[in-house]
């Protein structure tokens, strides 16, 4: 970098570090001057970075521990995500495991900061956006550039993407625990954190179909189709569900645009497609690479990849009543949602069967390659959770399982389940790739992860659905006297022993993941585990030898 | 593209989508959108949409200041705030919730999970004391209780808000305060907590409205006054049994 323009954004930073003390100084609000102090704080160490290195990519290579020379993709943002990818999972486990032991154990709750309500946001965005999003960013740059052959376009867009969205965790994150929040769920972050994301997403979407209009490639690959469609449909969900008019351009409170009936639903139009787009098309977009890539088979139906994608993304915007079913959302709202949650179990399973028969002739794999063991898993689980949300939108089975921890049960099967082992399998995919390795540290490791992680969940998701049956029964529970039987108080007490149990398996899934990170950091250090190999036939050399002559048998008797 | 024409006479129907973003782009756009236009529109035009019922006012100052702590420290994660039409349910909480009684509720708070119970109709069936000490110690009135502590609400000034900012900022989303409503905010606020002040017409202004100190320390106006003080008022202002909004349908006006 020239002395000149190292100078200048020196001075940018340092007039940014102002304009935040300003800020800080006249804000309306304690916890608003706080995020504006950290911005401030932030920016000063850019200034110092700035005027210290005048070999940013020197530094970075060390840190990241990047492999030497050039690429032929631009893989650092690829790299950088992968890391954040690992580093907020674990952030994002061990808030869980937190919140789950708080549940079972209130003592762990400490007040103010550390209050359940405040860390739960926290957990749900560290692994929904921090953990998936840094997946999908990941994963979208790497695979837009192997399909279209063609670097990404507008590099320092691309690093501004991965920068500025890790800015948005850090403000979201320790937002919640200072108390700023909208409290409307998935969609907490307050107004300027909104906006700042706003920025980041469009010049996400700017990277990405700059990159598919620079093609070498005429064909834009399904993988592709699905990212397209996260971005865009996340981007419309986010403006519509985030009008607000803040109480002061100087203090972080807003007051949402809608009330009441509107707001439900455009809320959980918006919290139902987060899981749609965010969770289901960004994730089914890495299954349709990553799967092919790793069984070496072709995607086994393009015709049902239509089919699927097309019904998915078209049907998914209706689902969203189903989270408000029996409300006072009107009754055409709550059907409307709940006919469309049961027609969307088509394409969901369209397109757990395309992932699945991609491994038609290589079914032996699930066997011997511990990544397709954690695919086809991951598929099941999407599987069975996509057949159990459209059940849980009949009014009938909603009725009883509502308000329960069901519901909780439900959405973790799908999340730990088909979220984390599709993330988890594609970042073994990645990471010999992106760092140059042979292979993973160790992929015995991978097995242990495969199965503390299967475990976890089997644990998670059984002891919710008895806890969430228990509270529902319990609720609506008559004695021959014509009277509820349970206290309200009964019921917490009943469950918890399943709230023990899913702690549990939370522990269990969160020991997986360190065994992944150990073996992901030993990985970039550039070790191999001394281990026997995972497919290794046995060869037994005593055996191998012709049989012994035989002793002449005694001549036949004449 | 580069692509001989031989190719380009092949390429029909879904393939030029898989060849041109911009169509792609357009169709996702398109696919994704009908929707939510379709659910969530009629909502704003159809009058039925929200019954007409007497008693629906706005927040007081206070009532406001303490529903916001209530957003701020995520009751709703384990508080739904949404009676469903249940023989269970209206008997354990009461009446079902009507639509028109969030209609001031800016975001909604109706919660989607059921750890503590339901708080819709909450207000007037403990007594203040309760309240403060059920915030203070859960577990020392209900022993099976798994809720955090909220303590330090009592001793947490309620300062950091600006009254009067926040019913303008309310105003302009729609609720309908007047203008001596945004004018006496701070007075309304300090008014409500402390019976000793005197209230002016507040409780014309805001019917059904109460005043005292909520938090049993006359000497400060905490957090926990504005806590109890919203508490308190959930579920009060409409008279649900009279309600004739339920069976009579309006008329739509077609807007």
């Amino acid at each position: 970098m020239q002395a000149e323009t190292a100078l200048g954004r020196i001075g940018l930073w340092f007039l940014l570090m102002l304009v935040m003390i300003g800020v800080m100084l006249g804000a309306k609000d304690t916890p608003f001057a706080i995020q504006a102090g950290m911005i401030a704080v932030l920016a000063l160490v850019m200034v110092f970075i700035t005027a210290s290195r005048f070999d940013p990519a020197g530094t970075n290579r060390g840190f990241f521990r990047m492999p030497e020379g050039k690429t032929r993709y631009d893989d650092d943002p690829v790299r950088w995500a992968t890391i954040a990818t690992m580093f907020w999972g674990l952030a994002g486990l061990l808030a869980g495991l937190f919140i789950a032991l708080q549940l079972a154990f209130p003592v762990f709750n400490f007040e103010p900061y550390l209050n359940f309500g405040r860390v739960r946001p926290l957990h749900t965005s560290a692994v929904i956006f921090a953990f998936g999003g840094n997946a999908l960013i990941a994963t979208s740059f790497y695979v837009v550039q192997r399909t279209c052959r063609v670097q990404l376009a507008f590099p320092a867009l691309a690093r501004f993407v991965f920068w500025g969205y890790q800015l948005f965790i850090v403000l979201a994150a320790s937002g919640y625990l200072l108390g700023i929040t909208q409290s409307r769920e998935y969609a907490e972050p307050e107004w300027y954190v909104d906006l700042w994301l706003t920025v980041v997403w469009v010049s996400y979407l700017i990277v990405f179909v700059g990159t598919l209009l620079r093609r070498n490639e005429p064909h834009i690959y399904v993988a592709n189709w699905f990212y397209l469609a996260f971005i865009v449909t996340v981007a419309m969900l986010h403006l519509v569900n985030n009008l607000a008019v803040p109480v002061s351009f100087l203090g972080s409170r807003s007051y949402s645009l809608f009330g009441g009936v509107q707001d439900a639903l455009t809320q959980w139009w918006y919290g139902h497609n987060a899981v749609g787009f965010f969770l289901t098309a960004g994730f089914l977009a890495m299954m349709y690479y990553f799967v092919p890539k790793q069984a070496e088979r072709p995607v086994y139906s393009y015709r049902l990849s239509i089919i699927h994608f097309w019904s998915l993304i078209f049907l998914y915007i209706w689902a969203g009543p189903h989270h408000l079913l029996y409300t006072a959302l009107p009754d055409w709202a709550q059907t409307l949602g709940m006919v469309f949650s049961i027609m969307l179990w088509m394409p969901s399973w369209g397109g757990m069967i395309n992932g699945l028969m991609t491994l038609n002739g290589a079914w032996d794999k699930v066997r011997t390659d511990p990544i397709i063991r954690m695919m086809v898993m991951a598929l099941a689980f999407y599987g069975m959770s996509t057949f159990e949300g459209p059940m849980l939108s009949i009014k009938f089975f909603n009725s009883l399982s509502h308000y329960t921890d069901w519901t909780v049960g439900h959405v973790h099967s799908g999340a730990l389940g088909w979220n984390g082992l599709i993330t988890f399998a594609c970042v073994y995919y990645l990471t010999p790739r992106l760092w140059k390795r042979e292979r993973m540290y160790s992929l015995r490791m991978i097995n242990w992860h495969f199965w503390l992680a299967t475990l976890g969940i089997v644990f998670y998701a059984s002891s919710l659905w008895v806890a969430g049956l228990t509270q529902g029964l319990m609720w609506r529970e008559y004695g021959a006297d014509g009277y509820l039987v349970n206290s309200f108080a009964d019921t917490v007490a009943a469950i918890h022993p399943m709230y023990i149990m899913r702690a549990f398996g939370g522990l269990l899934y969160l020991a997986g993941f360190v065994v992944m990170l150990w073996n992901f950091t030993q990985t970039l250090a550039g070790k191999q585990r001394a281990e026997a190999p995972m497919t290794e036939t046995p060869v037994n050399a005593a055996a191998d030898r012709p049989l012994p002559a035989r002793e002449p048998l005694a001549a036949p008797a004449q | 593209m580069m692509s001989t024409p031989d190719v380009e006479l092949t390429v029909k129907g879904h393939k030029r989508l898989e060849r041109n973003i911009t169509l792609l782009g357009l169709f996702t756009l398109i696919a994704v959108s009908i929707g939510g236009i379709v659910e969530i529109a009629p909502l704003f035009w159809i009058d039925n949409t929200i019954e007409k019922v007497d008693g629906m006012r706005p927040y007081t100052p206070l009532e406001l200041a303490g529903r916001n702590i209530y957003v701020r420290e995520g009751c709703y994660s384990c508080h739904s705030q949404m009676i469903r039409p249940f023989r269970d349910e209206v008997e354990r909480y009461g009446h079902y919730s009507l639509a028109a009684e969030s209609m001031y509720d800016h975001p909604f708070q109706w919660g989607s999970k059921r750890t503590g119970p339901d708080l819709a109709r909450v207000g007037n069936r403990y007594s203040d004391e309760w309240h403060v000490q059920h915030l203070t110690d859960p577990r020392s009135v209900v022993p099976e209780s798994i809720m955090p502590k909220f303590g330090f609400l009592a001793d947490t000034d309620l300062t950091t808000e600006d009254p009067q900012a926040n019913l303008i900022a309310m105003h302009r989303v729609g609720v309908p305060y007047t203008k001596a409503d945004i004018d006496r905010a701070a007075a309304d606020l300090a008014a409500q907590a402390n019976p000793d002040i005197d209230a002016g017409d507040l409780q014309i202004r805001y019917p059904k409205s109460q005043i005292r100190d909520f938090d049993g320390n006359p000497q400060r106006l905490t957090e926990m006054d504005a806590l109890v003080a919203y508490m308190q008022m959930l579920g009060t202002l409409v008279d649900v049994n009279s309600a004739a909004a339920q069976e009579k349908l309006a008329t739509e006006k077609g807007r």
